[in-house]
């Protein structure tokens, strides 16, 4: 037998040493050593190997820990709310009043977040409307500049304090006050909140509430026996305003809006609109609106209203107006005319003005004024505050406690408030910040905002409306009003306090009306005391008559203290809002900043160009300001807008513009709004951000397109001019020549309509979209350098004096030229201008990347991912409503101030969820909402059923008072949108642009205005 | 020794060999950089510094760092872009459109002008990419297999034409300019000294013999390659224009720009040439081989392109006020006589009236004056741009949204930086690279030198060279039948 043969691995094994049968038993040989053998053994010698070594997993670990992105925590609920479910929105519906205008809103949250207001549909007020100033208001819960705890003045510094010691410390100091106790504060329509107040002034006799407002009306609620009247436009045939901005800023635009515009829509069913004739110094949106328009001074005012007195009453003195343009005469005619259906309004301060404005409109009899039931959204009375102030400065006020108001900063005495306050001990501030006001008292007892509170109000009597609180208190802050019953020594919650008034209200099964009214937002039912229902004795005209003759009449210029639709009274809430100071005035269409308007006439007198810097002064006190040549405003006087100059308000309203409120007169304790300035040049200059640079539409018929009212009535089919092409087969329609293919569309087509005869360029749609579609503010210097991001604008044209008739007589040249000046006093149209989502749009062929393009239900889409930024698209559109992303609006540090809310985790809370942030580099534009059109159409899906026409509505048109904007399928025959289509085509609708065949999805109805035809007769 | 043509004017001036001719071009590629030249570079260096610093800024922040605005998207950038990729026609012209006619002339200035329109396309290349907004995504306008949900590129878009004319043109230029430099390459491989030289060139050369089959293989790659570029030169431009002509934007949307902006592209194209070549001339004191008539010749077809400029500049008014059109009319109205009046009026003297003055022979045969005319060129062609794109769109449409547009410090740093970039490849082009093409100059001494044994002396600018024929040193590279005649 063969010895099997022996095979080996290595010599060790062959010599099978003791050190190999160890190493053989271990799986794994031991690793090298380490450390390099220097003969010497000293251990704390790092070898080069181990150096290496480590580095290298030094680098590698470091690599890789930065290479992952950060965590961020979202944290589940523990216990799921019942109502809240992840990407499903709630509203809620509440009410937003702050010293400007009422409206009722729903207010849509996203998992527990207030992210949007919509109109609330079921109040008999604003019925589903909304100003800018509403739409915008979300932010303020978000605002960086909120005071965030209570503090205590300590030296020159507030200091964080707990809500007991501020407690204790106010309640000692009310105790001991000698003297007056004042609460001062705007408008207040809550009830419950007045009988806070009286119970606060129960347990300190010596409390005295006053109120006044920024925009007083004062003098309005003095002529009329201190009740302020209701206003319905709506009754209205024939409609005189002397002054007063109704549709802007005038007490409750919104309604007045809505009201207005039901007598100048105009249809096959009903061609016949209601005339406005507007007298005003600074061309107001209302002014815009109005069918004839006069520009007259502010002193002259008086004497138009003596006028129209001496016109239709008779028996005054005689007025100074000089009827140059004969438009008074006419105005009063109509007014005649309409007697029952004719309103005159006023926006002035003085009681004696408003005074023969309340007897004209009980001479004329007109159904449009209601005293019975009064509006309440103006309490404020000038005379007691400025005996306030004097008080204050006496030494006769211990204590002071101001809610949500700020006079050092908004009072035209303000300087005398800071004085006074100085001799006031105690001086409490209940203001949601560290404004003028706060920063001057010695506790700040910061309010919640008004989505985390409590409230009821009555803006009108026999109208009430709750507010809810819609999120926890972000901050350490504390209702105002448990505030004041606290101090009090009430212990009920604010809560608890208001469901005890109301149960006097509602009555009946309270918590089942309580529900339906917290539901709705509003109720039926009235919480104030009748007012007293007209003045008892007669209206003593004849001394409001030798008021108005004995009134200075001023020779130099004039000023008018105006309102901004954006920024309005300029309250912390509206000032500190960039959307807000971004958005432009609907008629100058400036932005973040306030200028002095002077007429063409003036500027080229007085060699100012736009932008050079002025100086203009009065009562001893001056501002500097930058000139804004502002067709239509009257010759011989500026306007300034209130509301900017803020020092204390937050970072985006610090330093914006100047506060001209300091140079308005007073006039036996009543705030006027005017007065006499003198202005000096200087020699600096300071551009104003405009949005539109170019005024005048330069007889551009295809752009936009206005008819009067006679040719309307006359025919219909010939107020639009429609363009056509020759074809061989004789002219055609644009669209009918094409070398596309059309698109199918079987599902859905969506479209808008616009009626231009609604819009009154309010601005409204604007902040809407920009709310719900997360659109980035980006400073007065980008607007300055035309990039503001604004995927919808109103484009404002102003009238001008040469046409293209002149091209014959006066050559192409000099008219091209002269149509780009706007007349002195321009007929002003407003043009709504969003993505027309056309069919053949000329977007989509260009871009390289197929970044945008058409979807099946006729929407031009941009995918933001896709996109590679070469603004090809936008070059091409014609309608220039793509915008692009210049900067990285949120991160970039030069954003920071004015785009804050994309910046820090307290801001990006308001950020709709359904729409990205657009990155930098990315192009962008209107997008017919299609989040919401996309959750109207899984509604429906979910029920096993189509939308219903009104289910999917955009942004804009939601917002819309005026509903100008109409939103719907094109398929649907039935849906609005389709039947106005069909009514419309060929008498009023036009698309813009048509000759170049993009065929959009936009349709604007034609304006028409009531210039040449009589006013029906009522 | 030499025989000039009594009826032939002679292409290459001063009575060269064809070993001078080896010497001469060579001379700048073997010596030590010259003073001049380092003074050029450096200059040109800081401009590129300014490049580099404006892109900077562009990437790191974005396009909100120009000018533009909602209204005007586009200006600098694809003027820029529009501009140089003007320039670089002249050099496909010359080198393939010549070839093909058969025009001499050209040997001399074909691979300088080739040289300019390869730098000119990638300072032209450089604003598609920059002027996005997301350039890091550049690609993407390429079609390309991916996995981004089956993406595909718009075939309808001008700019995706753009992409392909604009790397077409550019690959076949660089091959076309590359087949053409590696006879001369061999050239100087073989004479290189130093170490580093031999392999540089060597490799560049890609073992270049010299071989009559080498000669046969370059002839037909070279015409097959002209025969490629021809209708580049067409094309592109054409293509370029159509960014504009296919747009709804008045004043852009005009069926005559593809001829406008190829005759255009020309016209720049060869005034930029002119440009460089009298510098080159002096710098590298080669006057002899780009002479007077070069000059005059290209001045003459500056002036035949720079005129039918003018008649399509005219052309576009006549047709505007034909057409009826409102936008139309007043796009064109607005050009003359709004806001950017004086960028029209620029343009109008620059490029319809100054060439104009090439009818007057002293002004094609004076150098001085050629140099200034051809930098009044350059200027009017960027006018010309910049007056089609920035006064089209800053009034287009609605007046609601018009605009006017003023360029940024860093708009000027990216177009004065590309323009260092431009010099600096060309700089370093000049120094490394032989700026004349030394085999077919040599194919063109055919004309002037012959082998008589007599200097006729007709022309007292052609003086007989003292030169002596060398016998030695000939390089491999040479023409074929270099024994002939060296």
């Amino acid at each position: 037998m063969q010895e099997s043969p022996k095979y080996w691995k290595g010599i060790e094994e062959l010599e099978n040493s003791p050190e190999f049968m160890k190493n053989a038993l271990t799986e794994f040989a031991d690793f090298l050593p380490v450390k390099e053998s220097h003969g010497a053994s000293d251990a704390t010698v790092a070898p080069r190997r181990d150096f290496l070594k480590l580095m290298g997993f030094g680098i590698a670990a470091a690599t890789l820990a930065s290479c992952e992105t950060p965590i961020r925590k979202a944290i589940p609920y523990l216990n799921k709310p019942e109502e809240v479910d992840p990407g499903i929105a709630n509203f809620y519906a509440s009410t937003f009043f702050i010293g400007q205008d009422y409206n009722s809103i729903l207010v849509k949250t996203r998992e527990g977040r207030p992210i949007k207001f919509e109109g609330n549909p079921e109040s008999p007020i604003t019925r589903g409307g909304l100003s800018a100033r509403a739409q915008a208001a979300v932010l303020s819960l978000y605002d960086g500049g909120r005071l965030q705890h209570f503090a205590i003045k300590k030296g020159n510094e507030h200091v964080k304090s707990d809500r007991d010691q501020v407690d204790q410390e106010v309640r000692a100091a009310l105790a001991s006050a000698t003297g007056k106790i004042a609460i001062v504060s705007p408008t207040i329509i809550s009830p419950s909140t007045k009988k806070v107040i009286a119970e606060f002034a129960a347990r300190f006799p010596s409390t005295e509430h006053v109120m006044y407002d920024v925009n007083s009306a004062s003098g309005l609620l003095q002529a009329n026996g201190g009740v302020l009247p209701s206003y319905d436009f709506s009754k209205a045939r024939t409609i005189v305003s002397v002054g007063a901005d109704f549709l802007g800023t005038w007490l409750s635009p919104v309604e007045y809006a809505q009201q207005y515009i039901t007598n100048r829509k105009v249809s096959s069913e009903k061609r016949e609109m209601s005339r406005h004739y507007q007298f005003e110094s600074a061309l107001t949106l209302t002014g815009s609106n109005a069918d004839v328009r006069v520009a007259v001074k502010p002193s002259m005012q008086g004497e138009v209203v003596l006028a129209l007195y001496n016109a239709i009453i008779g028996g005054g003195a005689a007025s100074s107006y000089n009827d140059e343009s004969k438009q008074l005469a006419k105005a009063v005619r109509d007014l005649k005319n309409a007697r029952g259906a004719a309103l005159v309004v006023a926006g002035s301060n003085d009681p004696a003005v408003q005074t023969l404005v309340a007897a004209i409109n009980q001479t004329l009899g007109s159904t449009a004024v209601d005293v019975a039931a009064p509006s309440m959204i103006r309490q404020g009375d000038d005379a007691r505050m400025a005996r306030l102030i004097r008080e204050m400065n006496a030494g006769q006020v211990g204590a002071v406690i101001f809610y949500h108001a700020n006079p050092a900063y908004d009072h035209p005495l303000a300087e005398q408030v800071v004085n006074g306050l100085k001799k006031v001990k105690t001086t409490i501030s209940l203001n949601d910040r560290l404004d003028e006001t706060g920063i001057l008292c010695t506790y700040a007892a910061p309010d919640h905002n008004f989505l985390e509170s409590w409230n009821d109000y009555e803006p009108k009597r026999g109208s009430l409306s709750l507010a809810q609180p819609v999120i926890t208190p972000l901050f350490a802050t504390r209702q105002a009003q448990d505030s004041l019953l606290a101090w009090a020594g009430n212990p009920t919650t604010y809560y608890n306090y208001l469901r005890n008034q109301w149960k006097g209200v509602l009555g009946g099964n309270f918590q089942k009306a309580w529900d339906t009214a917290v539901h709705d937002g509003v109720a039926v039912g009235t919480a104030s005391p009748a007012p007293v229902a007209r003045v008892a004795a007669p209206l003593d005209v004849n001394a409001a008559i030798s008021a108005i003759k004995s009134a200075p009449k001023p020779s130099g210029i004039e000023l008018t203290i105006y309102e901004k639709v954006g920024i309005g009274n300029g309250a912390n809430i509206y000032a500190n809002n960039p959307w807000l100071q971004e958005l432009p005035d609907p008629v100058s269409k400036a932005t973040w900043g306030n200028y002095v308007a002077v007429s063409r006439k003036m500027a080229v007198e007085r060699k100012w160009e736009q932008g050079d810097v002025v100086e203009v002064s009065a009562n001893g006190k001056s501002i500097q300001l930058p000139v804004l040549i502002q067709p239509g405003q009257a010759d011989g006087a500026v306007s300034i807008a209130l509301g900017y100059g803020r020092t204390n308000a937050g970072k985006v309203a610090n330093g914006v513009g100047a506060n001209v409120l300091p140079l308005a007169s007073m006039r036996n304790d009543g705030i006027l709004y005017t007065n006499v300035v003198n202005i000096k040049e200087t020699e600096a200059k300071s551009p104003i951000a405009q949005t539109q640079t170019h005024h005048t539409i330069m007889d551009r018929k295809a752009v936009v397109q206005e008819a009067s009212l006679a040719d309307y009535i006359k025919d219909p089919k010939d107020v639009t001019e429609y363009e056509t092409i020759s074809t061989p087969e004789g002219p055609q329609k644009p669209n009918k020549v094409s070398l596309w293919q059309d698109y199918e569309y079987k599902n859905h087509h969506w479209g808008m309509v616009i009626d231009l005869n609604s819009c009154i360029g309010c601005g409204s749609c604007v902040i809407g979209c920009q709310v719900e579609n997360n659109v980035a503010v980006v400073g007065k210097q980008e607007v300055l350098n035309r990039r503001e991001m604004h995927w919808m604008r109103i484009d404002r044209y102003y009238s001008s004096d040469a046409h293209k008739e002149d091209f014959e007589t006066k050559g192409k040249l000099d008219t091209y030229e002269a149509m780009e000046h706007p007349s002195d006093n321009p007929k002003v149209i407003f043009q709504p201008m969003l993505c027309q989502h056309c069919n053949h749009a000329p977007c989509e062929t260009v871009c390289p990347v197929l970044a945008t393009t058409h979807s099946s239900e006729g929407l031009n889409q941009m995918t933001y991912n896709r996109c590679v930024g070469t603004r090809y698209c936008a070059n091409n559109c014609p309608y220039k409503v793509r915008r692009f992303n210049w900067f990285s609006y949120y991160s970039n540090e030069k954003f920071e101030t004015v785009n804050g809310h994309m910046f820090t985790d307290l801001g990006r809370m308001v950020l709709n969820p359904d729409v990205t942030v657009r990155a930098r580099g990315v192009m962008e534009k209107c997008s017919f909402c299609v989040q919401r059109i996309q959750l109207g159409k899984l509604e429906a899906k979910k029920q096993k059923r189509r939308p219903q026409d009104g289910e999917v509505v955009s942004a804009c048109a939601q917002s819309c008072p005026t509903q100008a904007i109409v939103f719907g399928d094109m398929r649907d025959p039935n849906s609005r949108i389709s039947q106005i289509m069909r009514r419309e085509d060929g008498e009023r609708a036009f698309h813009v642009l048509d000759t170049i065949n993009t065929q959009p999805n936009i349709t604007y109805l034609t304006k028409i205005r009531n210039t040449e035809a009589e006013v029906r007769n009522a | 020794m030499q025989h000039v043509s009594p009826v032939r004017e002679p292409l290459v001036t001063g009575g060269k060999t064809y070993h001078d001719v080896t010497q001469d071009v060579c001379r700048q590629v073997e010596a030590a950089p010259n003073v001049r030249w380092m003074a050029a570079l450096s200059v040109a260096l800081v401009l590129l510094g300014v490049f580099f610093y404006s892109v900077y800024r562009t990437l790191w922040y974005g396009i909100g760092e120009w000018g533009l605005n909602k209204t005007v998207g586009w200006a600098w950038d694809i003027t820029n872009f529009v501009w140089w990729v003007g320039i670089g026609h002249a050099g496909t012209l010359i080198s393939a459109v010549l070839l093909l006619f058969r025009q001499k002339w050209r040997t001399s200035i074909n691979r300088a002008a080739e040289a300019m329109t390869i730098f000119a396309v990638i300072c032209a290349a450089m604003f598609p990419v920059l002027h996005m907004g997301r350039p890091w995504l550049a690609y993407w306008v390429f079609p390309f297999q991916n996995t981004f949900g089956s993406l595909w590129v718009n075939f309808n878009s001008p700019l995706l034409w753009d992409v392909f004319a604009i790397s077409t043109y550019f690959t076949v230029s660089l091959v076309f300019w590359y087949t053409g430099l590696v006879p001369d390459f061999a050239t100087i491989r073989d004479r290189a000294k130093g170490p580093i030289a031999k392999v540089a060139y060597s490799l560049l050369s890609m073992g270049w013999k010299g071989s009559a089959k080498h000669w046969s293989r370059y002839e037909t790659v070279s015409l097959i390659l002209a025969g490629v570029s021809t209708p580049l030169v067409l094309s592109v431009h054409t293509i370029v224009s159509m960014d504009f002509a296919t747009s709804v934007v008045p004043g852009w949307h005009t069926t005559i720009f593809p001829p406008y902006f190829v005759a255009g592209a020309i016209f720049s194209g060869f005034a930029m040439v002119l440009t460089l070549m009298l510098i080159t001339r002096v710098v590298f004191k080669l006057e002899d081989y780009i002479t007077i008539e070069h000059i005059a010749l290209m001045n003459k077809i500056m002036m035949v392109t720079g005129s039918i400029v003018g008649v399509a500049y005219i052309t576009e008014f006549f047709i505007a006020w034909y057409s009826q059109v409102e936008f139309e009319q007043y796009a064109f109205i607005n050009r003359a006589t709004g806001p950017y009046w004086w960028a029209y009026w620029s343009m109008m003297t620059c490029n319809v009236i100054t060439p104009q003055l090439v009818w007057i022979r002293r002004v094609r045969y004076s150098i001085p004056l050629t140099f200034i005319l051809s930098i009044i060129v350059n200027i009017g062609m960027w006018f010309e741009r910049f007056v089609i794109i920035v006064t089209s769109l800053h009034r287009d449409y609605l007046p609601s949204s018009w605009v006017m547009f003023s360029p940024t410090i860093i708009d000027i740093g990216i177009y004065v930086g590309t323009i260092g970039l431009f010099f600096t490849l060309f700089l370093l082009f000049a120094k490394f690279f032989p700026v004349i093409n030394m085999a077919e100059v040599k194919s063109v001494l055919k004309y002037t030198v012959d082998n008589g044994p007599t200097y006729t002396g007709h022309d007292p600018h052609h003086a007989p060279t003292t030169h002596q024929p060398s016998t030695h040193g000939v390089p491999a590279s040479a023409p074929v039948n270099y024994d002939k005649h060296d």
